[in-house]
């Protein structure tokens, strides 16, 4: 028992409830529209707020990371992605880290083999990471046959690729696959598991978790397991749900009857990731573009990075101290750098 | 420092896409579609199941019916209420709702769900024309 995902479980378990009681004694207008667009406003003013303040906060020198040699000369191979000293390679560099999550790729663990310490690739991070990242995206595109009318026709094409297979079982006990399955709500439901048993089992991380690790993937969790219930297993009546979404969209509101609790529980869960989303390390989405150790060009050495808020300090140089002490440090036997002219005076001296 | 412009500019581009059902769906008047009943089926009164668990389950019915047809060659469907059909789409389904463009393809093209059925079955209403 680890009281940092007790405590998000019983949250999730907790907002279930909220939402399914408070719809079920008639305040589908609440979960229906007041919150959904509560929600909107407070993700769209936090996202605001929280990249305006990365905006503002300086970085006045080159930070990067770098796995690579930097660049230097000319016989010697730079790694032009890994050290990037341009600006396209900058943008091949975080193209890779957005698209393909590169660092994680990274990622190794530690082991003891025979008395001796290696180091392994661990590549299930970074596996685990790209099916939750792409399905949830599929899964948010493919939602949008909800929210547009007429549907585009790339939303149509993006959902017909993902309810490419087609399984259907249909015995007594157990009707699946009708209407056909979305593989990208399985995967999503499979990833966020396995991202949640890996903080689970996984000692060292299990130890660097924290609640707000857990309260997200059990949030998400919560938002699979809903939708997919919805679709597969209890079913709801689709054209009235449309109805109400896109109510919500064209801000001509309506409660049609005969939706289920359930619907409301995942709109709800919806609205509790979009109000969270800006005040939690879900921010990753905006931050992975604004890292400084990723975004800037590896150029220390060949560009000198002044920092532009320097104010003209007054400074006394060396050379400036030795005109001001030469004769005396001379005199004190002191070394010099700039020995006085040979002085005229003292053949003037000889001669008088 | 200088980088607050792109900044906005992505920050912007994203809100822009994120409010994309919004912009899309402007000034466009979004009704529910509203299938028509044919004379037959008002007559009728009744599905074979109530309309509630049609509305949201035919789907889940007529993998059943199919089932139980082409593997088991049954075709009496008897309701919760204990009257006699048989499962067709053909002949029970389509004998009342016999238009499928009036009917069928509303709410599946309002909730872009491509049925599979008329890869095999026939379109009679369409035939007829």
């Amino acid at each position: 028992m680890n009281k940092n995902y007790l405590v998000s479980l019983l949250a999730v378990i907790g907002l279930f409830v909220i939402a399914w009681v408070g719809s079920a004694i008639g305040l589908k207008w609440l979960f229906g529209i007041v919150i959904p667009y509560a929600a909107l406003v407070v993700f769209v003013a936090g996202v605001w707020r929280k990249v305006m303040g990365w905006a503002r906060s300086p970085v006045p020198f080159r930070i990067p990371t770098t796995c690579g040699q930097q660049k230097t000369m000319p016989w010697i191979k730079q790694a032009a992605i890994e050290n990037p000293s341009t600006k396209g390679g900058v943008f091949v560099r975080m193209l890779l880290e957005i698209l393909a999550f590169r660092s994680l790729f990274r990622n190794t663990r530690m082991k003891m083999r025979e008395g001796k310490l290696s180091y392994n690739l661990e590549i299930f991070l970074w596996v685990g990471a790209l099916a939750f990242h792409y399905a949830f995206l599929t899964t948010l595109v493919r939602h949008l046959r909800f929210f547009t009318e007429p549907i585009p026709s790339w939303v149509s094409l993006i959902e017909k690729v993902d309810s490419f297979f087609r399984v259907e079982i249909m015995y007594d006990p157990i009707h699946f696959g009708l209407p056909g399955i979305y593989v990208s709500g399985l995967v999503l439901l499979a990833a966020v598991t396995y991202l949640f048993l890996r903080r689970l089992f996984v000692r060292p991380v299990r130890y660097i978790s924290l609640a707000s690790d857990y309260f997200p993937l059990f949030l998400i969790m919560g938002i699979a397991l809903t939708g997919i219930f919805m679709r597969y297993f209890t079913k709801v009546d689709i054209t009235s749900i449309k109805e109400l979404t896109m109510g919500l969209v064209t801000f001509h509101w309506s409660i049609p009857e005969g939706i289920g609790n359930l619907f409301f529980v995942h709109l709800f869960f919806v609205s509790v990731l979009l109000a969270y989303f800006p005040f939690s390390k879900l921010m990753h989405m905006g931050g992975v573009f604004l890292s400084p150790t990723r975004n800037l060009t590896a150029n220390t050495r060949e560009v000198r990075h002044v920092n532009p808020w320097n104010y003209p300090v007054k400074v006394h140089t060396y050379e400036a101290y030795e005109d001001e002490f030469r004769e005396k440090m001379i005199e004190a036997g002191l070394p010099v750098e700039k020995m006085p002219e040979p002085k005229p005076e003292e053949p003037k001296e000889e001669k008088e | 420092m200088n980088d607050k412009k792109y900044i906005l500019g992505g920050l912007l581009i994203f809100i822009v896409l994120f409010a994309f059902p919004f912009w899309f769906n402007l000034g466009k008047a979004a009704p529910a579609p509203n299938p028509v009943l044919s004379e037959k089926a008002k007559a009728a009164g009744k599905c074979v199941m109530p309309t509630e668990f049609m509305r949201a389950e035919h789907m889940k019915l007529l993998g059943m019916w199919r089932r139980s047809v082409v593997r088991h060659a049954k075709r009496e469907f008897i309701n919760p209420e204990g009257k006699q059909y048989t499962m067709s789409l053909q002949n029970t389904c389509l004998n009342c709702h016999d238009n499928k463009a009036k009917f069928c393809d509303k709410c599946h093209d309002y909730a872009s769900v491509d049925v599979y059925c008329w890869d095999c079955h026939i379109d009679k209403s369409k035939g007829e024309e």
